[in-house]
């Protein structure tokens, strides 16, 4: 604990208005990732989790969106930062991959000119040439094969898996000290997906750089994460290590969670534990824990937002918001063999 | 594995007539090219000589990258795009050239649920327009249809109260649930999924899946799932057909399918799915496969797999693989088969769902130095990992 993270982020809230009101999208949240390591956030549609990450690099800014708390990145604060500044940070502090490539990559400009611009505009006094040979390099190095010729190539002549490469090798153009992958993987198959996460796996082990990594896909999460972060309806319900959330879950949702994913190496089992309801709207979420209308275990307490606290004792960096006692937990979590979330069958309206 | 752990359906002898019988079917389609006259210059063979039967109340899933043809084979069999040669027949009716009268009880018996319920629903439409017309269908008399459909709803876990919603206001996995109820409509025997949780998040996944599985136990349907997802359809499915570049590469109930893949590519597939459970994750080990799938307008020659297989050998470029059937039910198409013995090899035999364009060379045949004798002589193949 003693080393400094790279990023702190500290009760960070997000708002939109819009036309039907406000949306409070992200709701006090905190997380920290170190150098060297992996972090994940996990959450389904409108958990927060996109927005989050987007607005330490400043996406989310406009007219209508407001902000508050704090992103501390090498001594700045993110959430303040000028336009300018920002710019700066996102050169060569902190890179970003998006799920998308194709709507990331501009259709009319050849790879390569793409990477040069990404690299000359961050980095002055490097020639055209030189920036085309690094463009090259970077592509070699993530595994696109003969980058040399392709670099003249197109986006669309390019698979969704070697675009989203070409996305890798621009974040890494500017060597960032903390990349930020929103679904890197979400639209690629899955022999791609296993290439892409290798290339992560070796870019974080060779530089030393942070990762987080946003995905609702508990596998990859199991593959290369450190630590997790599990977000619902705006708010981080549950943090801790790969371990502690994948053995020792705290939080009712992310039982369900768990309890709802279907694996390769089991067979057919009776039926999956799966989360009854819906989330709710942003716009009027449930008074206190934002989980409790879906939460066969909820109590009166329910209807005050619990603290994001640690309430283990062996374990004082896995924090959750859940009112229920750990013995309880222990023992409410545990559906038949496995972990989920105990209900009977609910009516979906 | 054992004979003794595969209880499931799957693995038990096809006996009486198949429900749904697919026979060397291939679809292809023209890519053309030509300022006034269209000229076809080559075609993308999306399915390429496909051989399954599915039993009454049976899953077949069906996995694959994109592009392997698995849901260009499903529009097949709904009949949505029209075969280009083989014979797809429902109950023992050919219903591959079928015309719009002829195919009509059939379309009572074969529906299908799409991957994104937002564009298969008719925005415009309530939710009782959309149940009307199936039920009309079925003949469903005209003051009986709401009551009806109230029913369809609370079956497939939605409130009636919404009978009379339109489709944007429902969430993403209603939606699903509508289109559900709108396949349930006409009384089904086949229900045709193509990625019918896809567009889902996980907790809805889940609860569109059991949703499935009731329906199936309460109304004995078959279904065909067509998933890019090993896991979702490992968990729904009694058997399992791996496609790759149009071919069938492997079939086998689920849990065989996972414990003892013979077909490398099914491995590659495996290895490339990471388990959410980070100690047995770590367990594991994972073969990555480099490169990506060829373009399906200039398929490889023979095996279909063979650029990026790593058991390839000269007989795999030459010669495409007859599909070979193992014992239970485990069907491969490969010259290398990893995971089985000498003993199973040669107690294998030619599969009819070979595609005709295959050769007769029993796997494991170039080993022995000999094409036809391998059945006599010991051939081990290369042992797994």
């Amino acid at each position: 604990m003693a080393e400094q993270p790279l990023l702190q982020v500290e009760d960070l809230r997000v708002s939109f208005n819009t036309e039907e009101g406000l949306v409070q999208a992200v709701d006090r949240a905190s997380f920290s990732v170190r150098r060297g390591e992996v972090l994940a956030i996990v959450g389904e549609s409108g958990s927060g989790k996109s927005v989050s990450v987007m607005t330490l690099i400043g996406l989310t800014r406009g007219p209508n969106a407001r902000f508050e708390g704090r992103a501390i990145f090498e001594g700045r604060d993110l959430v303040s930062a000028s336009e300018g500044e920002l710019r700066k940070v996102r050169g060569a502090g902190i890179a970003m991959v998006f799920q998308d490539p194709m709507s990331s990559l501009d259709p009319v400009y050849r790879i390569g000119d793409q990477i040069v611009e990404q690299i000359r505009a961050h980095e002055s006094g490097v020639s055209k040439a030189q920036a085309l040979d690094r463009a090259v390099e970077l592509m070699e190095r993530v595994g696109i094969p003969r980058a040399r010729e392709r670099i003249r190539s197109y986006p669309h002549e390019f698979s969704g898996g070697m675009r989203q490469r070409v996305m890798i090798a621009m974040a890494l153009s500017n060597a960032p000290k903390l990349l930020i992958a929103d679904e890197p993987t979400t639209a690629l198959d899955v022999t791609i997906q296993a290439q892409i996460l290798d290339e992560l796996r070796q870019l974080r082990d060779q530089t030393g750089a942070g990762i987080i990594l946003v995905t609702h896909d508990l596998g990859v999460v199991a593959d290369i994460a450190d630590r997790i972060v599990v977000m619902y309806a705006g708010r981080v319900v549950e943090q801790g290590t790969l371990d502690e959330i994948f053995y020792d879950p705290q939080h009712p949702y992310t039982w369900g969670l768990l309890g709802s994913i279907t694996r390769i190496d089991r067979d057919r089992s009776e039926r999956l534990p799966a989360i009854p309801g819906l989330p709710p709207s942003l716009l009027a979420p449930p008074q206190g824990c934002h989980f409790r209308p879906r939460c066969p275990h909820a109590f009166e307490r329910c209807t005050q937002v619990p603290e994001l606290i640690s309430r283990l004792a062996d374990a004082p960096d896995h924090l959750d918001r859940c009112w229920l006692s750990v013995e309880e937990k222990r023992t409410l979590r545990q559906v038949g063999d496995q972990i989920g979330l105990a209900t009977g069958e609910t009516v979906i309206s | 594995m054992s004979v003794e752990t595969d209880s499931q359906r799957g693995a038990e002898p096809a006996n009486g007539a198949a429900l749904l019988s697919v026979d060397h079917v291939k679809v292809f389609f023209p890519v053309k090219s030509g300022v006034l006259v269209d000229r076809t210059i080559a075609q993308v063979h999306a399915v390429d000589d496909v051989s399954f039967d599915l039993r009454d109340g049976e899953t077949l899933g069906i996995v694959g990258e994109s592009g392997c043809g698995k849901t260009t084979l499903i529009r097949a069999l709904a009949r949505l795009v029209d075969a280009t040669a083989g014979a797809i027949s429902f109950r023992g009716t050919d219903i591959t050239k079928a015309d719009r009268r002829a195919l009509e009880p059939v379309r009572k018996q074969v529906q299908m649920v799409f991957q994104d319920p937002q564009a298969s629903l008719n925005p415009r439409k309530r939710v009782v327009q959309i149940l009307a017309t199936p039920l009309r269908l079925r003949g469903t008399p005209r003051n009986q249809i709401e009551s009806e459909s109230r029913r369809l709803l609370q079956r497939v876990g939605l409130s009636p109260e919404h009978l009379n919603r339109f489709p944007h206001e429902f969430s993403g996995g209603q939606r699903q649930r509508i289109g559900i109820a709108r396949a349930l409509a006409v009384n089904p025997t086949l229900i045709l999924l193509d990625e019918p949780v896809s567009a889902l998040d996980v907790s809805i996944q889940a609860q569109v899946i059991n949703l499935l599985d009731d329906l199936q136990e309460e109304l004995g349907l078959a279904y065909v799932f067509v998933a890019h997802d090993l896991s979702v359809v490992r968990h729904v499915s009694d058997r399992i057909a791996v496609m790759y570049l149009g071919k069938i590469m492997e079939v086998a109930p689920g849990e065989t399918l996972y414990e003892k893949p013979i077909h490398p590519y099914t491995s590659a597939l495996l290895g490339a799915i990471p388990i959410p459970d980070p100690e047995e994750n770590r367990a594991r080990e994972r073969p990555i496969v480099s490169g990506e799938p060829p373009n399906p307008i200039r398929p490889p020659s023979g095996c279909r797999f063979h650029t990026r297989c790593p058991r390839a050998t000269d007989i795999c470029k030459r010669v495409e693989p007859q599909v070979t059937a193992y014992a239970d039910g485990h069907l491969a198409a490969c010259h290398h088969p990893q995971n089985v013995t000498g003993v199973e090899i040669r107690g294998a035999a030619r599969s009819d769902d070979s595609p005709l364009s295959s050769g007769s060379e029993p796997p494991g045949a170039e080993e022995s130095g000999a094409w036809a004798v391998a059945s006599s002589s010991g051939v081990d193949p290369p042992s797994a990992e």
